[in-house]
């Protein structure tokens, strides 16, 4: 594995409409790593997976992904976003959809080629969901859009997969039905995952960063109720974040 | 209907406004479908409108008005598209003043026009009996102009009218392709102002999109249905209005709004009746 870190966030601060939404964050995620992203609402998740897709700028701070800005990046990256960006009465099949993820690839010009279809189905197959390549997207049920979304972001076979909350809108057995797949995806992309359900994810990933504005990393063995209750309850500002070891960003924390 | 066949045969001038009619059709199905299905039909609206400020201006200044109209299109799509991407909350209200800025100029242009001939009806609710052969030529050129850019560009016009934010993230440059669109329904609104006029472009852009969307859920087939209903509309307008002496245009918009109606009620129980399978096949 090369050394250059798949996320590096570099002293980070957003504010939008003259409210601060992150503040100096660190984060340093290395490749093959399976991160988790945890927060309360509102606590900056969704703007720092923009920044780190180059969909917005930061004001202050430097962000690569593998070494370059993010928009150069953007090849790279898989992103299954929280909410699909489309109407779902598209008039459009879900073989259309996860084949649109190869966009960028190949001349500009013409019309969806053959290596473009089988390569749609490959990634359809590797989320367990070969069978709705031809079905409409408006007549999927949550989880398996959820999976057509993954499929279309992991059909280009990205080096890094940011997610942001995928299984806010599917059934208890769904969800970790979408985690298992995600961590026997093989090869495993580096994985940054936002999610709410910290106790839920602390069984699949290596490492969570909890983001309120400002981020701390711990490892998932630290993991207890008392720090959730820490992160989302009144007592935010009173924990010290004391963790040594695989958070190069969080010593920035203390106070 | 016999009448109109025989008058077809012996009439120049009814030859060509089928056949204008034919052309706009094919720009109707191609474009009126991305409009449809990417919802800008009021954005259309307001370039079809503001296309008589230039429509005027080359009247006054004795330049073809097509070439005017043309020119007053790309610029409103331009211009509407440009502050749609630069700030989107104030999109309704620009394109509500173009709308009528260009309705305005229009009439100064016209009322200021020396020995001022043209006939004000025509311009907003189109003459397809007076269309000369060179508009013809013109609107072939502006059809294959449009089949060629959607043919090529076909799957990045998908991908910004289906989810804009990931089509960026693919690196498609989304601002230029959204402009792109804007152009070709600025474009396709010049073709069917030959035809239904200004005022009456909207509809004929929009319904036969609008049926096809009712039963197809493919772009290209909706493309393709949405042509042949055009060229059903605008031929079956034409020969209504034959017989009575009626003015074409407002005909051919009659017979598609009505087929609308009809369809989408035909649709509402096409999915109620399935609905009800269904439920009864799951209990």
């Amino acid at each position: 594995m090369s050394a250059t870190p798949a996320i590096a966030v570099r002293d980070l601060s957003f504010a939008y409409d003259g409210a601060l939404i992150l503040e100096r964050v660190d984060l340093t995620v290395l490749p093959g790593e399976f991160v988790g992203l945890v927060g309360p609402n509102a606590g900056g998740k969704s703007t720092l997976l923009k920044l780190i897709l180059g969909l917005l700028s930061p004001q202050r701070g430097q962000i690569h992904v593998f070494g370059e800005p993010p928009r150069r990046a953007a090849r790279h990256i898989g992103y299954v976003p929280q909410f699909p960006g489309f109407p779902r009465d598209f008039p459009i099949a879900v073989e259309q959809v996860v084949a649109m993820g190869r966009l960028g690839q190949g001349p500009w010009w013409g019309w969806t080629r053959h290596t473009d279809r089988e390569a749609a189905r490959r990634a359809l197959a590797a989320v367990g969901a070969e069978g709705l390549a031809e079905r409409r997207i408006g007549a999927l049920s949550g989880g398996q859009l959820q999976r057509v979304l993954l499929a279309r972001a992991l059909v280009t076979e990205p080096r890094l997969l940011i997610l942001d909350e995928p299984t806010a809108n599917v059934d208890q057995r769904a969800e970790g039905d979408i985690f298992d797949l995600l961590a026997g995806l093989d090869p495993r992309p580096t994985i940054l995952v936002v999610s709410h359900d910290i106790a839920f994810i602390s069984a699949y990933v290596h490492r969570v960063a909890c983001l309120n504005r400002t981020l701390t990393c711990h490892p998932t063995d630290a993991l207890d109720g008392e720090l959730v209750q820490h992160l989302y309850g009144t007592r935010l500002r009173a924990v010290a974040h004391d963790l040594p070891g695989p958070c190069p960003g969080a010593h920035r924390h203390h106070r | 209907m016999n009448a109109f066949l025989d008058a077809l045969i012996h009439y120049d001038f009814l030859q060509g406004a089928l056949v204008a009619g034919l052309l706009a059709s094919i720009g109707c199905g191609v474009v009126g479908t991305l409009v449809v299905v990417k919802r800008i039909a009021f954005m259309a609206g307001g370039i079809a409108h503001s296309v008589l400020g230039g429509m005027g201006a080359a009247l006054y200044f004795g330049v073809d008005p097509l070439l005017g109209a043309l020119f007053a299109a790309i610029l409103s799509a331009l211009l509407i598209g440009g502050v749609r991407l630069a700030w989107a909350a104030q999109e309704d209200t620009l394109i509500g003043a173009l709308w009528a800025i260009g309705m305005a100029v229009g009439i100064l242009f016209i009322a200021k026009t020396p020995g001022y001939a043209t006939d004000l009806i025509s311009l907003l609710f189109g003459n397809i009996l007076l269309v000369p052969e060179r508009a013809l030529w013109f609107m072939g050129v502006l059809d294959v102009v449009l089949l060629v850019v959607v043919g090529l560009c076909y799957r990045q016009f998908v991908a910004v009218i289906f989810d804009e934010e990931f089509a960026r993230l693919r690196g498609v440059p989304v601002a230029f392709f959204y402009l792109l669109l804007l152009c070709l329904v600025a474009v396709t609104v010049v073709l069917l102002i030959q035809v239904v006029g200004l005022i009456l472009v909207i509809a004929l852009l929009t319904l036969p999109a609008a049926i096809a969307g009712h039963y197809l859920h493919s772009l290209g087939a909706m493309m393709v249905a949405a042509t042949l209903l055009g060229m059903v509309f605008t031929s079956g307008g034409l020969a209504l209005s034959y017989g009575p002496d009626l003015p074409a245009g407002p005909t051919m918009i009659l017979l598609a709004g009505a087929a609308y109606v009809f369809s989408a009620l035909v649709a509402r129980l096409l999915a109620r009746h399935r609905a009800a399978q269904r439920a009864r096949a799951g209990g």
